[in-house]
């Protein structure tokens, strides 16, 4: 992606791949116990509700709700353009949360409460989910 | 049978040089430190049997952050000690004073030597700190779920806790602000202090935003520097030419997900835990409590710390520091009576520990607190959290 910031990429491995690569299809994909339905983040091996290792990725809504946020002003890494990191609860469950980043829309547009939908940034064979503000919904 | 608490005693403290970017090393700066704390104690470093410290050697955190491992401080100092330990799990920073305690009270041994060393200032002086980005094989570990969305410091982790209390509770930044500036005036009467010039809440709000809702006063200032506490046998004490502080309890629960963006309650931390099993070790109550040196790495920590340990209820310690009367040192609950790691320096916990101590002991001098005979200390952020109670002997 043309100008996408500077990021620190994830090393993948067995059990982090599925979430950083889904993006090349588009879909955002959480680990889900196959035995209860818990959703898993960050993974893990077994399930930590019923402890079932019968766990897998499941695509998901790629919808939620800014929990919270903080605009960056620090140039922690050269750059000086302030940013948005944000907390966002996904639609599937209650507790299920990723730091991210809220984008294409002006910093102080962003508010706690705000519906949010994901979009992906490519670097190489990663794909960061980032989050956007859904313009027609409250 | 006493609790494993109560068996112990902090009978001597000791400081290193303190200081912006002294270019001393970490090992120096400890047996400096060190050597004071046994004589304060009035003891030999003979008899020293124990030592123990936080995190200590092999830490990956950074270049001036970890600190001698206890192996080297055995060593420099020619040691003969029954039980050693450090490392980065367990209770916050005081882990390291929380594991003496637990030694001297199962009896592996008499008096450990427990210290704590940063040289931060210097790291940073000379470029050593470790940069954004290094490594060429991505991140891994917990840490892959924050810096590629360039959350790259504690500063910005904490500010989203912040921001969610802010939105939950009406919390304001003229609150957030008296933390700091009320640190800056007991600094001023602290002759170790980094930063000791009066800060108005024009200051405050003038300085550069770092990540909303933190300011740069809200943010610690690295420094160089060693402390070291002596954790002895309570029946020690007698022997000493002074008060000391006795260990009433300790809090080192972790009930929550340990995790900085993944704890059940975003308006509070593992802290929520760690205080709540302090008071279910004693029996003593919040309102016993009358100086607090609680961790300020950035400012929202005090606040969340002023909640968990029950000095106010959740989600009202801005209510409860509004205006700095209530948390000065003539007020119901001194706070950071040192100047807190915002304005003496980032000792990383181990500050409060020492400023505890001089409290109890009545060695405040300028910004002693009258009576002072409970102390509260508490350590840490984030999934990180510990806790101790502190009274005075005799």
């Amino acid at each position: 992606m043309s100008g996408a910031p500077f990021r620190v990429l994830p090393a993948l491995d067995v059990q982090n791949e599925f979430f950083w690569t889904s993006g090349r299809a588009g879909v955002l994909r959480i680990l889900r116990c196959q035995d209860c339905g818990y959703y898993l983040h960050p993974p893990s091996p077994r399930c930590p509700g019923c402890w079932s290792s019968s766990v897998s990725p499941e695509t998901v809504s790629g919808r939620g709700e800014i929990l919270t946020f903080t605009v960056n002003h620090q140039s922690w890494d050269g750059s000086t353009e302030p940013y948005v990191i944000a907390i966002v609860g996904l639609d599937e469950a209650d507790g299920l949360r990723l730091t991210t980043n809220i984008v294409d829309c002006a910093v102080d547009d962003v508010a706690i409460g705000k519906r949010v939908e994901v979009v992906f940034e490519q670097h190489g064979e990663v794909w960061i989910p980032l989050f956007r503000v859904m313009e027609d919904a409250a | 049978m006493t609790d494993f608490d109560r068996r112990s005693v902090i009978s001597g403290i000791g400081q290193s040089q303190i200081g912006r970017r002294l270019y001393r090393s970490g090992l120096d700066l400890t047996v400096e430190a060190a050597l004071r704390a046994v004589a304060d104690a009035g003891l030999e470093v003979d008899d020293i049997d124990g030592i123990a410290t936080y995190p200590g050697g092999g830490s990956p955190a950074g270049v001036g952050f970890s600190g001698p491992g206890t192996p080297e401080v055995q060593d420099a100092m020619r040691l003969s000690v029954n039980w050693h330990s450090g490392g980065i799990e367990g209770a916050g920073q005081l882990a390291a004073v929380v594991n003496a305690t637990l030694a001297v009270g199962a009896g592996l041994a008499r008096h450990v030597l427990v210290y704590r060393t940063v040289t931060e200032a210097s790291a940073q002086g000379s470029g050593g700190r470790q940069g954004i980005g290094a490594g060429d094989g991505g991140i891994g570990g917990t840490m892959q779920w924050s810096l590629p969305f360039r959350a790259y410091s504690a500063a910005n982790w904490l500010a989203l806790n912040a921001q969610r209390h802010f939105h939950e509770f009406g919390t304001t930044p003229e609150q957030l602000a008296m933390i700091a500036i009320n640190a800056r005036a007991n600094a001023a009467l602290n002759p170790t202090a980094i930063y000791t010039e009066p800060m108005t809440l024009d200051d405050y709000f003038d300085a550069r935003m770092i990540t909303t809702p933190f300011r740069l006063f809200d943010c610690d200032v690295p420094v160089d520097g060693s402390t070291a506490v002596i954790v002895s046998h309570a029946d020690h004490a007698p022997n000493v030419d002074h008060p000391v502080a006795r260990v009433e309890a300790v809090g080192t629960a972790l009930r929550g997900r340990p995790s900085w963006d993944q704890f059940d309650d975003l308006t509070t931390m593992a802290a929520r835990d760690a205080g709540a099993a302090l008071w279910e070790r004693t029996d003593l109550t919040p309102a016993d409590v009358d100086v607090a040196e609680l961790y300020d790495g950035f400012s929202f920590l005090s606040m969340t710390w002023l909640e968990a340990l029950g000095f106010c209820g959740h989600g009202e310690s801005g209510p409860f520091v509004e205006g700095g009367e209530r948390i000065a040192l003539d007020g119901e609950l001194p706070l950071n009576t040192n100047g807190g790691q915002l304005s003496a320096g980032r000792l990383h916990g181990f500050g409060f520990v020492h400023e505890a101590c001089v409290q109890l002991r009545g060695e405040g001098g300028d910004r002693q607190v009258a009576d002072a005979e409970v102390a509260a200390v508490a350590n840490g952020g984030g999934p990180i959290a510990g806790a101790m109670l502190l009274t005075r002997n005799p």
